[in-house]
């Protein structure tokens, strides 16, 4: 075989896939900063990182949903240029998304042959189809209905079509994103089984996770990348939990700002077993309980997906719980509407703080009395009081440095950092008690950025609990007071500031729980 | 995607009401100019054609009494439509809401016992209640079952075209019908007043022009009107500011249906002053102001100006029928055009198209 | 009047009332499944109706006509796909408009041509033997026209289409999820364009009947809201073929016996019923489990960019 520049090694053509220097850049940040990936034929790969590393971001790449601005890619030691997930699927590569790619009211066959065009004509040779399906399925152990309507179908058998539909389209290499963060323990043994007979087949399996469990348990080599960079590639064999979490998550925290140590406060929020599902009905929340202080930062680590969401949403009225209660003094919030917890002083900056934070084409001063745009204080009667409005948007604007050319303009015309101001402006007026803060500077330049905490420590030190949720490790550990981890659901552990340890939090992070020592 | 390289597209940031103005004003002159071709196509100059609309639907008495005369059902449905439209309730029903408000007006009119004196506010009061129903109909199939509001709203027309139908042939036939159905005349406690010699029945121009204004400070100034505008320019926020959906939803469809019942009660009490056919009774005034409104922009204030606009239409071509022999379809070729070179400007309202001067 | 002619005259009238419904419907199907809402469907038809009629008239050839209407109707679609689907523009106002074109163009273009009777109108035609069968034999396989015949051929044709080839699948993906249909490659907005305009096609083509066999005639507003019972019947038809043809052919026996009922039941009821079932549907299969089995298809009325979320 002629080997064209690159590694000219003998290894390489054991090599599925090799990934040379790939960058990619979105406006305002490097996603992929010169990532190397060597995976080999018929391995299990694991793809480890926290969120924002670069994982699914390098995996697009490779499936052609985005094209690297540098670097190159080298299949099975040709060079190739992969332009769509056409011409992925035409390199006989296949990818299983976090969110599943099927049509609810399709078949199982249906939606596996949408897309091809298989050279007969406009009509379905059903019976070969399905033929095929099933014998692809009964090889791999993907059992499921053929004619079964994919909405009828459980997580894992939809998952299990994904794969089938890779598999039909003769995919040797397979990524997946994060695939068991929808799977019951049941369904991953199944899914782990099914990798198992895949890669006895000579299919090479790259897979995406944040989960240390399942690394341990599936794969043959891993590579860990953080914030953009790959950070070591090892020997499933050769490593340990712990040094994947440290290799995970370890760095020098890069700066620190000024914070006064506080004595928190009596109770502000009491949260007890909270349970609560998510959009697609699976828990999403299983027992959860932390208590929150006045004069505290309580912050809550984990990687996305992990019922961060669902436990903002929770406590500001937007979802259910199905059982356990959360008590701001002597009121509950479990049941208690939207609009009832923001009266009670209760202040939410929005993961989403354009489409669900603000009204992009209402005004700056409008979007500043969204909420309490009902109180006696700016409208009386039934009328809003303009005046009252147009004061406060002077105010706000002034003592958050929201920048814009005057309090009418459209909050839509901001730029990321002021309309996050806009957002903070609005909800911490009135000195709420509990502030839930969700990745409040996701996004965001360096300077805004350094405001928003700011903020967020000046109402810490006047006397409000915050919860505050991030993905971004540093600005837990340099914000928070305590560090609550969550993990499918689950508290893994509460440490104080003082006693954290960024490697325990990333091995908590990654699924273990507190009291585990070292594994 | 590639581009021509003699023009760009950009998106743009700000929507201004200049852009606003000057991008509806484009598409109307543009419905103009092809439905000139149209009177080309006939022999007959454009220019003259819309010189006798113009002087014929405002130049005289008969016409201008005309044009008020279609413009107040217009007025009064517009404006509910801009209320419904400022929610995202996208009413196609303000034909059927106006044909229950004319039944209900003389419902009442007819056949319930009343002083003099009152019957005729009984009438106005029973005409928006009437259509407001009707409107709430849909909007709650909507909040609570997810029906579509569109094909509710548009099947809701035709059951109450049937079930007026029914009234007039059925129970409530006049004895003084004569091949074509029509109830008794109202009795002259039911009937609203015109000014002499017109067929405008002022009381209701009146409430129209009065709903018009204050429906646009309700949307513009009061708390209710905020949770609307919220509600219909981003439901997510309202959720997360705790305004229910659901509460104005139902609220903006009352209004919307109530005033669209008080027109009906116009053409009803003012026009006919009995209940006849549902399409000799209302000329699809609900439908056209379904124009109206869009044009409007949803500001009910200028759905002042825009339902003028289309009574001109209308007066115009009553006037082209009789001086140049055209048919009057020709007002439908008009307001489908309109219609038609709106929606597609609106596009401009989003990009920006400049051209590109090169160098060469 | 004898019960046995009263059948007849209900079967033989289901049918050729029917049938344009039933064309009309089927277009309308393909067009909703597909994800666009097509309200302009009374003004194809009525176009359809005004062409066919001066296309036979001038050339003689009915079935021309028939033709003619077709492409028209067509035509017409295509101008509410490129709003709906080029420019994304809100299409029930867009459906709305075209219809009101049609309207207005074929009062104002057809005005010369009312009253004026057609030489030749579409063959009636007799099917042998099936026609000697007592009752069923004279209301439904004579005096109809071929058209009719060929209207109830493509129900089965088109739910095959719909449900077991290829196409079928990728139109019913783009209705429902375009974003996972594209994906995969499907080009959303061809899908989209051809079944807008298939929809177009039979609606011009419905319209075409008729005035060339139907009634025959020309006169303003022929289709007297015919295309408004399409919208209904779609829905009634649960977007699918075959209840389609049922739909249709229901309503029109319906609409029949209105007439004849008239001493015992109002009429004006009875033909309110098609639209007072489309909401009663509507109520039951909006949500929920119902609306995954036999709902309208998710996207419909919602233009697709890609990128967007």
């Amino acid at each position: 075989m002629e080997k064209r520049g690159g590694m000219a090694s003998e290894s390489s053509v054991r090599l599925a896939v090799q990934l040379e220097g790939i960058v990619k850049r979105f406006p305002g940040v490097v996603a992929n900063d010169g990532v190397d990936l060597d995976v080999r034929r018929g391995e299990i790969h694991c793809l480890l990182g926290e969120n924002g590393a670069g994982k699914t971001t390098l995996m697009r790449i490779l499936y052609g949903l985005y094209q690297p601005d540098e670097g190159r890619i080298i299949l099975h030691g040709e060079p190739a240029r992969i332009t769509s997930p056409k011409s992925a699927l035409a390199h006989r590569i296949g990818m299983v998304h976090q969110h599943f790619h099927l049509v609810a009211t399709l078949s199982v066959q249906e939606n596996i042959v949408l897309g091809l065009s298989e050279g007969s004509g406009p009509f379905l040779r059903s019976k070969a189809t399905r033929a095929r399906i099933e014998r692809l399925a009964e090889e791999y152990g993907l059992q499921v209905d053929p004619a079964a309507k994919v909405w009828q179908l459980s997580v894992g058998q939809q998952q299990r079509v994904e794969i089938l539909k890779a598999l039909y389209r003769d995919a040797h290499i397979l990524i997946m994103d994060e695939p068991t963060s929808v799977l019951t323990p049941q369904e991953v043994d199944s899914l782990f089984g099914t990798l198992r007979t895949l890669v006895d087949d000579g299919l090479t399996i790259i897979f995406i996770t944040h989960k240390l469990d399942e690394v341990m348990e599936v794969s043959d080599r891993v590579t860990v990348l953080q914030k953009g960079k790959t950070v070591a590639t090892v020997n499933t064999a050769d490593t340990s939990k712990t040094e994947l979490a440290r290799l995970m998550v370890g760095r020098e925290v890069v700066f620190r700002l000024e914070k006064r140590t506080q004595e928190h406060g009596e109770v502000v929020l009491e949260v007890s077993d909270l349970h609560a599902s998510n959009d697609r009905g699976l828990p999403a929340l299983r027992g959860v309980s932390f208590d929150l202080h006045a004069s505290e930062i309580l912050g809550v680590a984990g990687v996305s997906g992990n019922g961060q969401h669902e436990l903002s949403e929770v406590l500001t009225g937007l979802r259910r719980t199905t059982k356990g209660s959360a008590f701001i003094e002597t009121k509950d919030l479990t049941g208690c509407s939207a609009r009832e917890i923001a009266d009670m002083g209760v202040a939410h900056v929005p993961t989403e703080r354009i489409r669900v934070g603000t009204v992009p084409s209402m005004s700056v001063r409008e979007n500043l009395i969204l909420k309490s745009y009902r109180t006696s204080e700016y409208s009386r009667w039934m009328l809003l009081d303009e005046k009252a409005a147009e004061r406060n948007a002077r105010r706000a604007m002034q003592e958050y440095e929201i920048s814009a050319p005057h309090d009418g303009t459209s909050a839509g015309n901001l730029s990321g950092g002021n309309i996050q101001r806009l957002v903070l402006a609005r909800e911490l007026c009135g000195s709420p008690r509990f502030i839930v803060a969700a990745h409040p500077t996701y996004g965001l330049d360096v300077g805004a950025t350094e405001q928003v905490r700011q903020v967020l420590l000046d109402q810490r030190d006047e006397g409000a609990g915050i919860l505050l949720i991030s993905e971004d490790l540093d600005e837990i550990m340099q914000l928070s007071d305590r560090i609550l981890v969550l993990y499918e659901g689950e508290v893994m552990g509460i440490v104080t500031c003082e006693e954290a340890n960024i490697d325990e939090i990333g091995l908590m992070m990654a699924g273990s729980h507190r009291q585990e020592g070292e594994l | 995607m590639t581009r021509p390289s003699w023009f760009r597209v950009e998106r743009r940031e700000a929507l201004t009401p200049w852009v606003v103005f000057s991008v509806s004003f484009a598409a109307i002159v543009a419905a103009l100019l092809a439905a000139g071709i149209f009177f080309k196509g006939y022999g007959v100059s454009p220019i003259r054609a819309y010189g006798l609309i113009v002087s014929g639907a405002l130049g005289n008495k008969v016409g201008l009494a005309e044009t008020v005369r279609r413009t107040i059902p217009l007025l009064l449905c517009g404006v509910g439509l801009t209320v419904a439209f400022r929610a995202l309730f996208w009413n196609i029903g303000a034909e059927g809401q106006l044909l229950v408000g004319a039944m209900a007006a003389a419902g009442v009119a007819l056949f319930v016992p009343l002083p003099e004196m009152l019957r005729l506010p009984v009438m106005l009061v029973a005409g928006f209640v009437g259509g407001g129903l009707w409107a709430l109909l849909p909007a709650f199939l909507k909040v609570k079952l997810g029906v579509n509001d569109v094909i509710s709203t548009l099947m809701l027309n035709y059951i109450a075209a049937f079930v007026m139908q029914y009234l007039i042939q059925g129970p409530w036939k006049g004895p003084t019908a004569r091949g074509f159905a029509y109830t008794d005349k109202f009795p002259s406690s039911a009937i609203l007043a015109r000014i002499p010699g017109t067929p405008i029945h002022w009381l209701t121009l009146i409430l129209g022009v009065v709903a018009a204004v204050v429906a646009f400070i309700w949307v513009a100034r009061t708390r209710q009107g905020f949770e609307i505008r919220v509600v219909g320019e981003n439901p997510d926020a309202a959720r997360y500011a705790g305004i229910s959906q659901a509460k104005v939803i139902l609220v903006a469809m009352l209004v919307s249906g109530g005033l669209a019942g008080l027109a009906g009660v116009g053409e009803a009490a003012g026009i006919h002053r009995m209940l006849l056919a549902p399409a000799k009774l209302s000329a699809g005034y609900g439908y056209t102001a379904i124009i109206v409104a869009w044009l409007a922009r949803r500001n009910p204030l200028a759905v002042i100006v825009t339902s003028v606009l289309f009574g001109v239409i209308m007066a115009g071509g009553d006037v082209i029928k009789v001086t140049l022999g055209l048919p009057f379809q020709l007002v439908n070729v008009f307001n489908g055009l309109i219609l038609f070179f709106l929606i597609g400007s609106e596009i401009f309202m989003r990009y920006k198209v400049s051209i590109v001067w090169r160098r060469s | 009047m004898s019960w046995q002619s009263w059948v007849i005259s209900t079967f033989a009238f289901m049918l050729s009332y029917g049938t344009p419904l039933l064309l009309a419907t089927l277009g309308e199907i393909f067009a909703e499944r597909a994800g666009v809402l097509n309200l302009g469907i009374e003004g194809m038809m009525i176009m359809g109706a005004y062409s066919a009629f001066v296309t036979a008239y001038v050339t003689g050839n009915p079935w021309f006509g028939v033709l003619v209407a077709g492409a028209v109707g067509c035509g017409f679609s295509i101008i509410h796909a490129f709003a709906s689907i080029t420019l994304r523009a809100n299409q029930v106002v867009s459906g709305l408009a075209l219809t009101l074109l049609g309207l207005g163009l074929s009062g104002v273009l057809g005005r010369a041509w009312g009253g004026r009777p057609l030489p030749n109108t579409l063959p009636e035609i007799t099917i042998p033997g099936l026609s000697k069968i007592p009752i069923l034999g004279p209301s439904l396989f004579e005096g109809h026209s071929l058209l009719v015949y060929i209207a109830i051929l493509l129900v089965p044709v088109l739910w095959f289409v719909l449900f077991r080839t290829r196409i079928g699948i990728s139109i019913r993906s783009v209705g429902e999820d375009p974003a996972t249909a594209d994906s995969l490659g499907v080009s959303v907005s061809r899908v989209r364009y051809l079944s807008v305009a298939f929809g177009g096609l039979l609606a011009g083509v419905a319209g075409g009947y008729l005035s060339v066999s139907y009634y025959p005639a020309w006169t303003e507003g022929l289709t007297g809201g015919m295309g408004w019972i399409v919208v209904a019947l779609t829905i009634f038809a649960f977007w699918n073929p075959a209840m389609g043809m049922l739909g249709s052919f229901l309503f029109a026996a319906l609409y029949h016996l209105s007439f004849r009922l008239q001493p015992w039941v109002a009429p004006e009821l009875l033909r309110a019923l098609p639209y007072l079932f489309a909401i009663l549907v509507l109520s039951f299969v909006s949500r929920g489990t119902l609306q995954r089995k036999a709902g309208a298809p998710s996207a419909l009325t919602i233009p697709y960019t890609r990128g967007q979320d």
